[in-house]
């Protein structure tokens, strides 16, 4: 099954570059995304056991990764859908830019995104480190085409931002796989090595080399934190975010970024079982503080609306690596708001797509009174608004406020202060953007009148956007317990 | 031949790297770099694996010996610009940082801790020496061109200590690696490619329009 799932969006992929009728290429990338969460429901049902030495398996962190990827897929694939209709017509204006651009072809986007989904999913379900690398750096390399979607000079800068930003953090990811197999040389019976596989590397973690394993998780965090968009690596994040297509945004800040969060966790799992939790939570809680602050500097006054989300971003997997840093119950929080923050985002990125594309611009005060012109999508906004600056009764609030208790729970005072007022100085920077975007400018003109949207540019964000008010209003008990048996593999409450 | 030769002979293509001026130059470099490293599995490996580092030895010629610079030349070829590297910190501090940066990773790797017996002392410092060399040529260089080399070889700093110091990765993850990379220099030759059409240029540090 998980083979099942690796390997049908890389052939629907592969398949997609060869095929003509783009109804038909469309077709393929909806129905990859439904086929691949049906199997995911399936994968919730029965839930496949853990091998243990097997290089895939499905744990409970991956399971929910994979359970928020294949979700967020399948939503952007249906928002796709409307989208590329709409961009394989002849653009009336080219979003206000100094010259005109052409796209990409749309074969090679739905092709790349199709291998993007199932480079994601091998992340989610591997079992052993190397191949955990493989995967994250597959992920990179998918996606980079996807950014320049639109041939225009600053998407190219964007683009090889990315990928030169995240290839060297992944360069360095790689030397820290190898200093733990280095750690690990002598931890097996009889003093062989354990290899990189993720179970006999937990079950033998009290007998790994400790300089070795310190020096790779710093390696990790470096590494992988760079494509997660930590502060201060965070440097493509902004760009790659505000320049590619909306519907990669959303896949970029919901899925990826939480792919390698998930290559951080496990490291930091191995950290757990070798009894050195509290360094690698000292170094998660100061990173996670830094890409606050920073975040929190580029939001004030912020004039790019796509720019906004992508630093509300950092600062969110900011919250994450705190959370996890801050241990106990911020565990649970942290795991939480992982999926918390994914749905919002994903649904922010789709509205401002939607904006995007009636505006052609990007710039805030040129985007005024969305409320009225897109009733639906302007009334998202807002709520997305809300639920990302943590407002109940949105699902990050609850997540929020439970890694706020495990930081006056462990006594960290300062710590909670500072977070408190990172979080209070995002709320005011997100807050004049925002709802100067819903309000209609003073001298506009009344009889603007409302534009019409394809459905499936509406209502797919609005399902996010309803998710996450579910998940605030009433947690399910099985949910509940599933997230905090997540938390307790990474040695959280 | 010694490995030990092989590594001083890494090191100085790395310090020919760090003061050369021509494009061309410097990518034979790096491929002469890659060549060499194609023999370190041969002779650093485990006795009984030979048919492993064997086909890891192949696997490393074909990619960094041959793909690598072909592709890389091609791109050149295509931009049609001036060959010159044109950097930001001058050839000379360059060779300086570089000699600085040696004696670094000499210390640094003298101070690491329970490290297992490899093939030669040589290999961690050479390896650390190659991963600060590749960093180097990353944010001392203007064109995007030397931006790649600089990955590759900060890559084959990596590399180095993955073949010398772990022994027991298994083949298909090497592999795998070595794919990642190639499809990752592939990319970036697209988008060099796009680069040089869009601005005629292909200079990393124009690339500017995007910042706070």
């Amino acid at each position: 099954m998980i083979a099942a799932l690796v390997f049908i969006p890389a052939l629907a992929g592969l398949a997609a570059f060869f095929l003509r009728p783009p109804a038909v290429r469309r077709g393929l990338l909806v129905g990859t995304a439904l086929a691949h969460s049906i199997l995911v429901v399936w994968a919730w049902a029965h839930r496949p056991v853990l091998a243990p030495d097997a290089w895939w398996g499905l744990d409970a962190a991956g399971l929910l990764f994979l359970s928020i990827t294949s979700l967020l897929f399948l939503i952007a694939a249906v928002y796709g859908w409307g989208f590329l209709q709409q961009e394989a017509k002849p653009s009336p204006a080219s979003l206000k830019e100094d010259f005109l651009f052409t796209n990409a072809p749309e074969a090679v986007f739905i092709g790349c995104l199709l291998l993007f989904l199932s480079a994601m999913t091998l992340v989610t379900v591997c079992r052993h480190l190397g191949l955990l690398w493989v995967a994250i750096e597959a992920t990179t390399l998918a996606s980079a085409r996807l950014i320049y979607f639109h041939r225009h000079p600053r998407s190219l800068e964007a683009t090889w931002k990315y990928l030169l930003v995240c290839s060297v953090g992944l360069a360095l990811a790689l030397l820290g796989n190898f200093f733990l197999g280095v750690a690990a040389l002598t931890a097996g019976p009889e003093r062989h090595s354990v290899g990189l596989e993720i179970t006999p590397l937990l079950s033998h973690a009290a007998s790994l080399q400790i300089p070795w394993l310190k020096a790779s998780f710093i390696l990790i965090l470096v590494g992988y934190g760079t494509k997660m968009g930590l502060a201060p690596m965070h440097t493509w994040l902004p760009d790659a975010h505000s320049e590619s297509p909306s519907l990669v945004s959303a896949l970029l800040s919901g899925a990826v970024l939480n792919c390698a969060f998930l290559g951080v966790l496990r490291f930091y799992q191995i950290c757990v079982a070798a009894g050195q939790a509290a360094f690698a939570q000292d170094l998660l809680v100061l990173l996670g503080i830094v890409s606050m602050g920073v975040a929190a500097v580029f939001i004030l006054g912020q004039t790019d609306y796509k720019r906004l989300l992508a630093y509300s971003s950092v600062e969110h997997m900011g919250i994450l690596a705190l959370g996890v840093g801050l241990g106990g119950i911020g565990t649970y929080g942290s795991v939480f708001h992982a999926l918390n923050h994914s749905l919002a985002k994903g649904m922010l990125f789709l509205v401002a797509g939607n904006f995007l594309t009636v505006y052609h611009s990007k710039n805030i005060p040129q985007v005024r009174g969305v409320i009225r012109r897109l009733p639906l999508s302007g009334w998202l906004w807002v709520a997305g608004f809300l639920a990302l600056t943590g407002t109940p009764p949105f699902g990050p609030f609850f997540s929020e406020f439970t890694i706020l208790r495990a930081a006056f729970e462990q006594r960290r005072e300062g710590v909670a202060i500072l977070y408190l007022s990172l979080l209070a100085l995002i709320f005011i920077g997100m807050a004049t953007a925002f709802l100067r975007m819903a309000q209609r400018a003073p001298d506009s003109d009344p009889q603007a009148g409302i534009e019409r949207l394809p459905w499936c540019r509406q209502y797919p964000p609005a399902l996010l956007g309803t998710l996450v008010l579910a998940l605030g209003v009433y947690l399910p008990a099985s949910l509940r317990s599933f997230l905090h048996e997540v938390a307790a593999l990474l040695g959280g409450a | 031949m010694n490995i030990e030769l092989l590594l001083v002979l890494i090191v100085l293509t790395n310090l020919r790297l760090l003061a050369s001026g021509r494009l061309g130059a410097a990518i034979r470099t790096v491929a002469l770099q890659g060549v060499l490293l194609a023999a370190l599995p041969l002779m650093a490996h485990e006795p009984g694996h030979f048919w492993r580092a064997g086909a890891l030895a192949l696997g490393t010629m074909a990619l960094k010996g041959i793909v690598f610079p072909w592709l890389l030349f091609r791109a050149l070829r295509e931009a049609d610009v001036e060959r010159e590297v044109n950097p930001y910190v001058g050839y000379f501090t360059s060779l300086l940082a570089g000699v600085l940066g040696l004696a670094v990773a000499l210390r640094l790797s003298a101070r690491l801790p329970g490290l297992p017996t490899t093939a030669s002392p040589l290999l961690v410092p050479v390896a650390v020496f190659s991963i600060l060399a590749g960093l180097l040529l990353i944010v001392g260089r203007r064109r995007a061109v030397s931006q790649v080399l600089g990955f590759l070889v900060l890559e084959n700093g990596v590399y180095t200590f993955g073949v010398g110091v772990m022994r027991e990765v298994s083949l298909l993850v090497e592999v795998a690696v070595l794919l990642d990379v190639l499809v990752a220099v592939f990319v970036m030759g697209i988008a060099l490619f796009h680069i040089n059409r869009e601005f005629d240029h292909i200079d990393a540090d124009r690339l500017s329009s995007l910042k706070d």
